[in-house]
């Protein structure tokens, strides 16, 4: 035993010298970076992180923030949104081009084309068609509806649905090309029993296809939420948080006191949280997903 | 994949069902003009047009004078074509005291993505290489924990790696962001490789082994030849993620080497000065064109990427 240790040490030696950087990443980084930023959350630090460890006061704070709150309470509304109005359009994009229609391919395409553009750019790009001066006001307007009324990002109420808007136009083309390879993923043969019984399409669909679907359905899902989870881009190019505080995110709330309010702590407290949500997607799910395959 | 959609080019689009009509062909002929086809075509169509709009607002606007945008109709096609807010987007816009344009913000980009999507590409493929081929006691937990790390929230990592860069002295510089591209860039494109190495067929790696190559030389003169298409995914893969970015661009550069899309939000987000729409969306529309090329270029290849992201292994 003693002379096969240093053995086995430098067996396959290249591959452990190749795997450095991963090995790196995973425990310096990723490991490492979390739980310093976990522990540095339950300090005092403000321009410079200090081991100055004041317990949950970071987090008594944090949740007496209305900024915090308002913060969390527009990702909810996002992302609740989101998550259900972009499955189902995504859903239904996918079972339209499953059609066996013709000019699929080009369909695709200008469904998808926003998902290469940056949140900056379709931030921006909104920014300017809602802008009530110019865009679908101004000319709803000027067609005659005097009355009409369309200023999403400078309306505090509804501002964060004029975000949902660009976030749907530029996430629901992925969504789709999942369910497609999904719906693809289905034997033909199913569809062909299920005419043979006289069973509408829909029906089909509904009692059939989807359930059959569930694993794509839920990767989709986590894929979303934890893209959700991070919106930042968006906020920052569409409406920079406001008007006044109506659109804070807290991926900016992050941000904002880490770089720019040097107020380190409360970032950190922030941004332990935000991973909290994120882990209470991801364990579940992973637990489903790998949990049960332990044996096979 | 020739489909070269375009805001142009909508009327082809429209015009497509019409050509259905050309006849049966085949043994059992159907009805092309049904109610059924009118109506998923005519949804498409009307979806699509919706999803064209933004890229056609960008074209119509920047190629438009302002006291044209100020007369009103943000989809009315310019009566005056002009390209100067295509130049002035590109040569003179200013971001605070700073006039060059965003010419700098193009070429910080260029600078940044060319080494990251290298790096990322070269460090993941050899890493995904030892985990398909030369699996080693541990190697499994690693990847595990760098999947799991994928899904951690940037915000918890980014001041660890601060001062990680700043103890080497990269903090601030365009190698750090690059160094930063390459740690996020590993998740994805490492389960990509290793996914792609593990489905060749193991008999070439055994005669190689069996022939006498080592680690290096199987994957430099099998796996390397044997995997350019996914070569090629995992290079539209960053390519399109690092232009993109705008969150590691601000966190850990300065002002001097912020990529095109920190310094387009500062120009088009900057409160001072009156208000250009036209050198604005020309601005937007050149920074979209990077990934918007690569995207109808590559066609397939890049929705063969976003599934291999997407979906696990």
């Amino acid at each position: 035993m003693a002379t096969d240790r240093p053995l086995s040490l430098f067996r396959n030696m290249a591959a452990k010298i190749a795997a450095i950087p991963m090995i790196l990443t995973a425990m310096v980084v990723f490991v490492g970076g979390t739980f310093w930023t976990i522990t540095y959350s339950f300090t005092n630090s403000k321009l410079l992180p200090r081991a100055n460890f004041v317990g949950f006061d970071q987090y008594e704070r944090l949740w007496n923030s209305s900024r915090w709150l308002v913060s969390i309470e527009n990702l909810m509304i996002y992302g609740i949104c989101s998550l259900i109005l972009s499955f189902v359009i995504g859903f239904l994009l996918a079972a339209l081009l499953d059609q066996k229609i013709r000019y699929e391919d080009a369909f695709r395409t200008i469904l998808l084309y926003p998902f290469a553009l940056s949140f900056i750019v379709t931030g921006l790009v909104w920014q300017w068609i809602l802008n009530p001066d110019f865009g679908i006001q101004f000319i709803v307007r000027s067609m005659g509806w005097e009355s009409f009324a369309f200023d999403p990002l400078y309306n505090p109420k509804i501002v964060i649905f004029g975000v949902l808007i660009a976030g749907l136009w530029q996430g629901t083309g992925l969504i789709m090309v999942l369910m497609l390879a999904g719906l693809r993923g289905i034997d033909q043969e199913i569809w062909k029993a299920s005419r043979v019984d006289g069973i509408p399409a829909w029906k089909t669909y509904v009692f059939i296809v989807i359930p059959m679907m569930r694993p794509v359905f839920i990767t989709t899902l986590v894929i979303v939420a934890s893209g959700i989870v991070r919106l930042y881009d968006l906020i920052v190019a569409q409406t920079g948080g406001g008007p006044g505080l109506a659109s804070e995110v807290p991926a900016k709330y992050v941000y904002d006191y880490m770089f720019q309010g040097q107020n380190l702590g409360q970032g950190f407290a922030a941004s332990t949280m935000m991973l909290l949500a994120v882990a209470v997607v991801i364990i579940p799910w992973a637990m489903l997903e790998f949990g049960g395959k332990k044996r096979g | 994949m020739g489909n070269k959609a375009s805001a142009i080019d909508m009327p082809d689009v429209v015009l497509e069902p019409r050509t259905l009509v050309e006849g049966p062909s085949g043994p059992k002929p159907k009805k092309r003009l049904s109610r059924r086809n009118i109506m998923i075509y005519g949804t498409l169509i009307v979806i699509c047009l919706y999803y064209l709009l933004p890229l056609y607002v960008m074209v119509v606007t920047s190629l438009k004078g302002m006291p044209e945008i100020r007369l009103g109709n943000i989809f009315a096609p310019p009566v005056e074509i002009t390209f100067e807010p295509w130049v002035k987007a590109w040569a003179q816009a200013c971001t605070g005291l700073n006039c060059e344009g965003l010419s700098r913000g193009f070429w910080n980009s260029v600078r940044i993505t060319i080494p990251s999507v290298l790096a990322s590409i070269v460090i993941a493929s050899v890493n995904g290489y030892a985990l398909a081929n030369w699996r080693f006691k541990g190697a499994d937990l690693f990847f595990t924990i760098l999947i799991f790390g994928a899904f951690i929230p940037y915000q918890v990592m980014l001041y660890p790696i601060v001062i990680l860069l700043r103890e080497i002295g990269l903090y601030g510089t365009l190698w750090g962001l690059v160094i930063v591209h390459t740690i996020f860039g590993m998740p994805i494109l490492t389960l990509l490789f290793r996914n792609y190495f593990t489905s060749l067929p193991e008999e070439l790696f055994k005669a190689a082994r069996v022939d006498g190559a080592r680690f290096w030389g199987i994957y430099f003169r099998i796996m390397v030849p044997m995997s350019l298409p996914i070569f090629v995914v995992a290079m539209i893969l960053q390519v399109t993620g690092i232009w993109n970015d705008f969150l590691f661009g601000v966190v850990y550069t300065k002002p001097e080497f912020y990529p095109m899309t920190v310094q387009l939000n500062n120009i088009v987000n900057s409160v001072q000065g009156v208000k250009e729409y036209n050198v604005n969306m020309a601005a937007t529309l050149l920074t979209g064109l990077v990934p918007l090329i690569i995207y109808f270029v590559s066609g397939k290849l890049f929705v063969r990427g976003i599934a291999a992201g997407a979906v696990k292994g």
